[in-house]
């Protein structure tokens, strides 16, 4: 049956779960805010950053939004600060930046 | 005919024993019997001795196991009798038919003191006069039909008429053949059970059967 | 829900007598059904069925897609998938076959997918050999999936048709295994009574899923990991299902009753009214011992037999309360399996288990008969009823876990 999954928690009896755990909706991972396992947080420079798009497809989260052929600031929801995006910048346009906030 | 007549089937792999088996509760279950038909299995091949069985009753059949006191055991295949001890747990009141073109009373030496009833079916003489080819389980079923007296001759022959009609719908050329098998064998052992010479035991056991079927 | 509301509006079948093997009749029986997806892999003694299956549909007479695959391990995952997806899946093994298949088994169940398995029961190696015995079955006994036992030709038929009505059933959801003996009955021509088509497809009624992947729309992710704070909870809300099964069992067999005449329960209870030694004993040696309870009826002994059917949900409190009802003096449990731990078979624990727990105190003796085809007879069951006598009695020590036939 279907059931809005949002409702069920580490706190819901067995007997509110769905069966075999099924999930009845796409894209769920979105409702799990991985940003909160981030220790170091990537931050952009615009002024640097040439919309190469390079660092958009490595992202392990895809923590990195892309419109219109441009790359958007970070979802910091998700991103969960591995650093690749920085790695992979051929223009240093991103850093790593010590805790939680950008 | 007895309230459950119980038949086990000698042969070996490939010869058709099994099929026989299978026939005979065929038969007997158009004639609103309640059969059971089941071979033994191994991993045996071609060759190798083989046991079928049949239960044939007027109630359910509910027993699920070998049969080890035959009412009645038909061997197909004359040689096993030096290998096989093809009359252990046969009925004295019973009989068995042989496919040998011996009689039964140069048969009965290698029947390891069975005192029974004895028939012998040339089943391969039948089989090539009728057929042209060694089909033995043929003329084996209908002599064991008319030995345990199942079904009587008209039911059996109606009845495997309309089988081989079914089975045989696209070659119903070799269907006379079969049908002349059939009776072939029939009338034989059917002559054969109607003999006088037959032991006292054989007599008295006959006696006792045609009472039970009463 | 939206289950077919058809099923509701049952009438009787005309019973049309034939003569078939078990494996004909199961095959007979997915005939009728018409399942939507069949993957299957070949192994003795249930490989006629998917030879059969296979020729009804080159024959044009259902339109099951027949899926080969390349072992069992891929036929239970591929009615995984098509389940998963929405179709209405069967399959059938036996043996090794089921033994490889059991990574999926337990996925299947815990997926809550209802799938149909008709296992015809074969020992496990070794040694290598193709009987009968429960080995197969029970090894899978505790892998989620119902399991419902078969005495003949005409039991498997009948628990066949019945399978997907309890699957299905939304109280339920879980995968059911029908169980019949290997060659014993698989290969054994018989008398039955089937049913008509159109009956038979009304009772089971059209496959209509709330919820499957190929569902344009309503996404759905079947099977997704849990960490251990969810894990717990699902295994409890699956078990939960396993014992609503009972209830549904039990109302699909009323049903199946209307349409056909013939009453199934948990288990059959023959002749154990004021009797004072009983045999539980469960597939084709059933018959064989109501046999000799006739006859020792005949002689005066007061003797009876539970035939159990279903062997999951097992229905211990049933079970306890019939023994207890009885009055009976001495039970013999008869497992066709060996548990290998050291006290009994599977059965032979469980039972006295649910006696315990009922509190009915009765001696039990729990014997292992027929394993790897050895034969079962009718002597055999007079034979433990005489040494449940003498053990009541006190003539003679309760053995522990005994072998029938065996050679000592």
């Amino acid at each position: 049956m279907r059931t809005d999954i949002t409702y069920i928690n580490e706190r819901s009896p067995y007997t509110d779960l769905t069966e075999g755990l099924q999930l009845y909706a796409g894209g769920t991972s979105r409702l799990f805010k991985t940003g909160e396992w981030r220790t170091n947080t990537p931050v952009l420079d615009q002024d640097k950053c040439r919309q190469c798009l390079l660092c958009a497809p490595v992202c392990p989260d895809s923590s990195i939004p892309v419109q219109g052929g441009r790359r958007l600031d970070f979802d910091y929801d998700h991103c969960k600060g591995c650093g690749i995006c920085a790695k992979v910048c051929p223009f240093g346009a991103i850093t790593m930046k010590e805790g939680i906030e950008a | 005919m007895k309230k459950t007549v119980e038949i086990r089937w000698h042969g070996r792999g490939g010869q058709g024993a099994k099929t026989a088996a299978l026939l005979l509760a065929d038969v007997a279950f158009k004639t609103g019997r309640c059969v059971q038909g089941f071979p033994e299995y191994g991993p045996e091949r071609m060759g190798a001795p083989i046991t079928a069985f049949n239960r044939i009753s007027e109630d359910q059949i509910r027993v699920h196991s070998n049969i080890y006191d035959p009412d009645y055991v038909v061997v197909v295949d004359e040689t096993l009798l030096h290998s096989v001890h093809v009359t252990d747990g046969l009925k004295e009141d019973g009989a068995i038919i042989v496919n040998t073109p011996r009689s039964p009373k140069e048969v009965r030496s290698l029947l390891r003191g069975y005192q029974g009833r004895v028939f012998t079916v040339d089943a391969r003489r039948i089989s090539e006069e009728t057929l042209g080819r060694n089909f033995p389980n043929t003329p084996m079923l209908a002599a064991t039909a008319a030995v345990c007296g199942v079904m009587n001759r008209k039911e059996f022959l109606g009845e495997m008429e309309s089988s081989f009609a079914h089975k045989f719908a696209k070659k119903p050329e070799v269907i006379k053949g079969n049908m002349a098998a059939l009776e072939m064998a029939y009338d034989q052992v059917e002559k054969d059970m109607a003999k006088t010479n037959v032991s006292p035991v054989d007599q008295k056991a006959t006696a006792k059967q045609m009472k039970q079927s009463a | 829900m939206s289950m077919n509301g058809s099923r509701d509006r049952q009438v009787c079948s005309k019973a049309i007598p034939e003569r078939m093997s078990g494996n004909e009749a199961v095959s007979y029986a997915i005939k009728q059904v018409n399942p939507d997806v069949m993957p299957a892999f070949p192994i003795t003694p249930s490989t006629e069925i998917p030879q059969m299956v296979s020729t009804f549909i080159a024959n044009g007479e259902i339109d099951t897609a027949f899926i080969p695959v390349e072992s069992e391990h891929s036929a239970m995952s591929a009615a995984i998938g098509a389940e998963a997806a929405g179709a209405r899946t069967m399959t059938a093994t036996s043996s090794a076959g089921l033994a490889l298949m059991w990574e999926e088994l337990l996925l299947a169940a815990s997926n809550r997918l209802p799938i149909v398995l008709t296992l015809v029961n074969r020992t496990l190696s070794g040694p290598i050999n193709i009987n009968c015995d429960h080995s197969d079955g029970m090894g899978a006994r505790d892998t989620g999936w119902i399991q419902i036992y078969a005495e003949n030709n005409q039991e498997a038929y009948d628990n066949y048709i019945q399978a997907f009505p309890i699957a299905e059933d939304p109280r339920v959801h879980l995968p059911v295994m029908i169980c019949q003996d290997g060659f014993i009955t698989s290969h054994a021509v018989e008398n039955i009574e089937l049913l008509e088509t159109e009956h038979v497809r009304r009772f089971v009624g059209e496959y209509r899923p709330e919820e499957f992947l190929l569902n344009p729309g309503k996404p759905v992710s079947v099977g997704p990991y849990a960490i251990s704070a969810y894990s717990m909870e699902a295994k409890r809300a699956q078990e939960a299902a396993m014992e609503r099964a009972g209830e549904v069992i039990l109302e699909v067999a009323d049903r199946f009753h209307t349409m056909s005449g013939r009453g199934y329960g948990f288990f059959e209870e023959y002749r154990t009214e004021d009797a004072e030694y009983l045999m539980v004993i469960m597939g084709s040696a059933a018959g064989t011992a109501k046999e000799a309870v006739d006859e020792l009826r005949n002689e005066g002994h007061k003797v009876g037999i539970i035939k159990i059917r279903v062997f999951r949900p097992f229905p211990e409190k049933e079970i306890a309360e019939a023994i207890h009802k009885s009055g009976c003096k001495a039970v013999a449990i008869m497992d066709r399996c060996e548990s290998y731990n050291g006290n009994s078979g599977p059965l032979g624990s469980e039972i006295p288990a649910g006696l315990y727990r009922n509190k009915v105190m009765v001696d039990t003796v729990n014997y292992i008969y027929g394993l790897a085809g050895r034969d079962f007879t009718v002597d055999h069951v007079k034979d433990v009823f005489k040494e449940l006598a003498q053990v009541a009695q006190g003539a003679k020590p309760a053995p522990h876990h005994k072998y029938i036939g065996l050679r000592e």
